[in-house]
C-alpha cells in the first residue's frame, strides 16, 4: 500500500516520472527556439552542410551585428523600430479609445448609446481577414499605404478593450461618481481624476495582450507595406528568404527570428501575472 | 446590467464615442460592405466596369472544386490543430497538478511560446524540416526516411499542423491549469481513498468537471486555427503543393491579391463572415464564460 501515503500527490518514484513528463514537454517547446539560436551562431557553410552544430558557434556579434545594420532588404534595427511603433500605436490607441467609449456608454444616457453599443460588438465579427480586400483599398484610397497610419488604423479599434473596461465600470461602486457629482465636478475630471486610476491594473494587463497582438501581425504589414524599409520585424523575416533556387542566408535569417521573438518574451515573462490576468479578463 | 448614477449631457458622451464609432465605420463597416457589394459583381477585364451577376459568384465558387477541396482541407487542419495542442496541453497540465512544489516554475518554461509570432514559428520548423538543409529532416533521412514537405501533400499538412499546434500549447496549458486548479482536492481525495486508480479518477470526476474549460478551449482553438494561422502556412508552404495547405483564409489572399480575381474573392469573404459570426454566436451564447482562475 505504498503508493497511498499521497493520495493524489504523487511521491518517490512517481514524482520523478512526473518531473521527466514535463522536462520532456519543456524541450519539446524549446528545441525549435534552441535550434534557432545555434543557427544564429555559426557561419553559413556549417548550416548548409547538414547536420548542423547543436551547440552555439562563436559568430554571435557577427550575424547579430550583420542583421540590425544591413539585413537583406532592410536594417532590421529599422524593422524592429517599425514593429515597436506598430505595436504600442495599436495597443495604446486600443486602450485609450476603448476607455473613452466605455466611460460614454456606462456613465450617460444618450440617443443611440444602445446602437453604438451594438455597433462596436458587431466588429467583433470583422476580423481584418475577412475584409482584406475592401480594407486595402480604404488606405490606398487615403493614400496611407506604407505609413505607420496605415498600419495602425485598421487595427485599433476593438470590442474585446470596450466590454473589459465596461465589465469593470460597472463594478465600480455608484457612491464614488455621486460625491463626485455632488461636489460639482465636471463628469472629465471624474473620469480622469478618480476612474483612470483605479483602472490602473487592467490597462497594463490590456497593453500586455494587446502589445503581443499587434508586434504579432503578419497578413496587414504583408499586403501594405511593399517598401522594405517600412517592413515590421515578424513580416520581414519571410521576405528574406531569395526567392529562386539561390540559399537562403540562414544565420542572419535566424538572428533576425531569435529578435522578432525577444521583445513580446520578455513582455510575457516579465510581466507574467499581468499577463496571465489580461488573457484571463479578456476572454470573458 | 445599467449604472443608477449617471452624468448629464448628450454631446460629450458622442464626442466619446465618435473616435471608436468613426474608426469602426471607415475600416469595419465600410470594408464589409463593399466585400459584401462587390460579391454581386463581376469586374470587366479591362477593370472600367462592373456587371451585376447577383449570386453568380457564390454559385461558381461552389461549383469551383479548389474552393470545395478548401473547406475539407480547413476542417481537417483546424481539428487536428485543436486536438494536437489541446492533447499535448492537457497532458502536461495533468502532470503540473500533481506537483506540490514546481508547478509554478513549469509554467514560467510553458508560457512563454504565446509570445512568439505563427509567423515567426513557421520559419522555426521550416528551418528543421527544411530539405536541404533542416536537421530533423537530415536525421530522418539518415534513419531511411525521405522528408519532402515540398512534394508531399501528407507531409505538409502535418508540418503546418505542428508549428501552429505548438505555439498554441502555452495558451491551452494556462487554462488547463487553471482549471485543474479550481477542482476541490477533497473530491480526488474522497474517490482516492474508495480506491478509485488515477484514471478512474481522471476519467469519472476530473475530467467531467474540466469540461467547461475543454469546452472553451475548443471554440477558441478552432477560431485560432481558422484566422491567426495565416502566417504558418505563408512561411512554410504558401499553400501547397496542390493547394494541400490552402485553408480559407489563405485563399482569400492568394485570390484576392495574387490572383487579383475580385469578385470570387469579394465572395469568399462573405462566406467567412457567415463562419465568423456563427462561431462569434457560439462562443456567447453556449460557452460557460467564467473560466475559474
Amino acid at each position: 500500500m505504498s503508493d497511498h501515503t499521497g493520495m493524489v500527490e504523487k511521491r518517490g518514484v512517481g514524482l520523478w516520472l512526473t518531473h521527466l513528463g514535463l522536462i520532456i514537454g519543456v524541450l519539446f517547446i524549446f528545441f525549435p527556439i534552441w535550434l534557432a539560436f545555434v543557427a544564429s551562431t555559426v557561419t553559413q557553410p556549417e548550416i548548409v552542410r547538414p547536420p548542423m552544430p547543436l551547440l552555439p558557434g562563436d559568430q554571435f556579434f557577427e550575424n547579430y551585428g550583420r542583421a540590425l545594420t544591413s539585413g537583406i532588404n532592410a536594417p532590421v534595427a529599422l524593422m524592429l523600430f517599425n514593429s515597436l511603433v506598430m505595436a504600442m500605436g495599436i495597443a495604446l490607441g486600443k486602450i485609450a479609445i476603448s476607455l473613452l467609449s466605455a466611460f460614454a456608454i456606462v456613465y450617460f444616457r444618450f440617443p443611440l448609446r444602445k446602437t453604438f453599443f451594438w455597433l462596436i460588438f458587431l466588429t467583433l465579427m470583422l476580423p481584418v481577414e475577412v475584409r482584406i480586400v475592401p480594407t486595402y483599398e480604404v488606405i490606398a484610397n487615403f493614400g496611407m499605404l506604407n505609413s505607420y497610419q496605415g498600419l495602425i488604423l485598421p487595427l485599433v479599434a476593438s470590442a474585446t478593450a470596450t466590454f473589459l473596461f465596461r465589465q469593470f465600470f460597472m463594478t465600480v461602486p455608484d457612491e464614488l461618481a455621486e460625491a463626485a457629482r455632488v461636489d460639482g465636478a465636471k463628469p472629465m475630471r471624474f473620469f480622469v481624476d478618480i476612474l483612470l486610476p483605479m483602472s490602473r491594473t487592467n490597462i497594463a494587463a490590456l497593453f500586455v495582450i494587446l502589445f503581443i497582438y499587434g508586434w504579432n501581425q503578419y497578413l496587414w504589414p504583408l499586403l501594405i507595406t511593399t517598401d522594405p524599409e517600412m517592413n515590421t520585424i515578424v513580416m520581414g523575416i519571410k521576405q528574406m528568404f531569395p526567392s529562386g533556387d539561390d540559399t537562403a542566408d540562414w544565420p542572419v535569417i535566424m538572428a533576425t527570428s531569435i529578435l522578432a521573438m525577444v521583445p513580446p518574451v520578455l513582455v510575457v515573462v516579465g510581466m507574467q501575472r499581468l499577463f496571465v490576468r489580461g488573457l484571463v479578463e479578456s476572454e470573458k | 446590467m445599467e449604472k443608477r448614477v449617471t452624468f448629464k449631457g448628450i454631446w460629450l458622451p458622442i464626442l466619446l464615442v465618435a473616435p471608436q464609432i468613426a474608426i469602426t465605420a471607415v475600416f469595419f463597416f465600410y470594408p464589409a460592405g463593399q466585400a459584401i457589394w462587390q460579391s454581386l459583381f463581376i469586374p470587366d477585364p479591362f477593370g472600367f466596369s462592373m456587371q451585376w451577376v447577383g449570386l453568380g459568384n457564390f454559385e461558381f465558387l461552389f461549383s469551383d472544386p479548389f474552393y470545395r477541396a478548401s473547406f475539407v482541407t480547413t476542417a481537417v487542419f483546424s481539428i487536428l490543430v485543436t486536438v494536437v495542442s489541446m492533447g499535448i496541453a492537457l497532458y502536461l497540465a495533468v502532470l503540473a497538478d500533481r506537483l506540490i512544489k514546481g508547478s509554478g516554475t513549469y509554467r514560467t518554461l510553458l508560457i512563454w511560446p504565446y509570445a512568439v509570432a505563427p509567423a515567426v514559428a513557421g520559419v522555426l520548423w521550416l528551418f528543421m524540416f527544411n530539405t536541404r538543409v533542416g536537421v530533423v529532416s537530415w536525421y530522418l533521412g539518415q534513419l531511411g526516411y525521405d522528408w519532402n514537405h515540398v512534394l508531399n501533400e501528407g507531409e505538409a499538412m502535418g508540418l503546418v499542423v505542428v508549428a501552429s499546434a505548438w505555439g498554441r500549447i502555452s495558451y491551452n496549458f494556462l487554462f488547463f491549469l487553471a482549471g485543474l486548479q479550481a477542482i476541490p482536492k477533497s473530491v480526488i481525495e474522497a474517490a482516492a481513498i474508495d480506491g478509485a486508480r488515477f484514471w478512474t479518477r481522471f476519467r469519472t470526476i476530473v475530467f467531467p468537471l474540466l469540461s467547461p474549460t475543454t469546452f472553451f478551449l475548443l471554440v477558441v482553438n478552432i477560431i485560432y486555427a481558422f484566422f491567426e494561422t495565416f502566417g504558418v502556412i505563408h512561411t512554410i508552404t504558401s499553400g501547397g503543393p496542390q493547394q494541400a495547405t490552402t485553408i480559407l483564409v489563405y485563399k482569400v489572399y492568394s485570390d484576392g491579391f495574387v490572383g487579383q480575381d475580385l469578385g470570387s474573392s469579394a465572395a469568399q469573404s462573405v462566406v467567412l463572415l457567415v463562419l465568423v459570426s456563427i462561431l462569434t454566436v457560439v462562443q456567447f451564447k453556449y460557452i460557460e464564460r467564467r473560466v475559474h482562475y
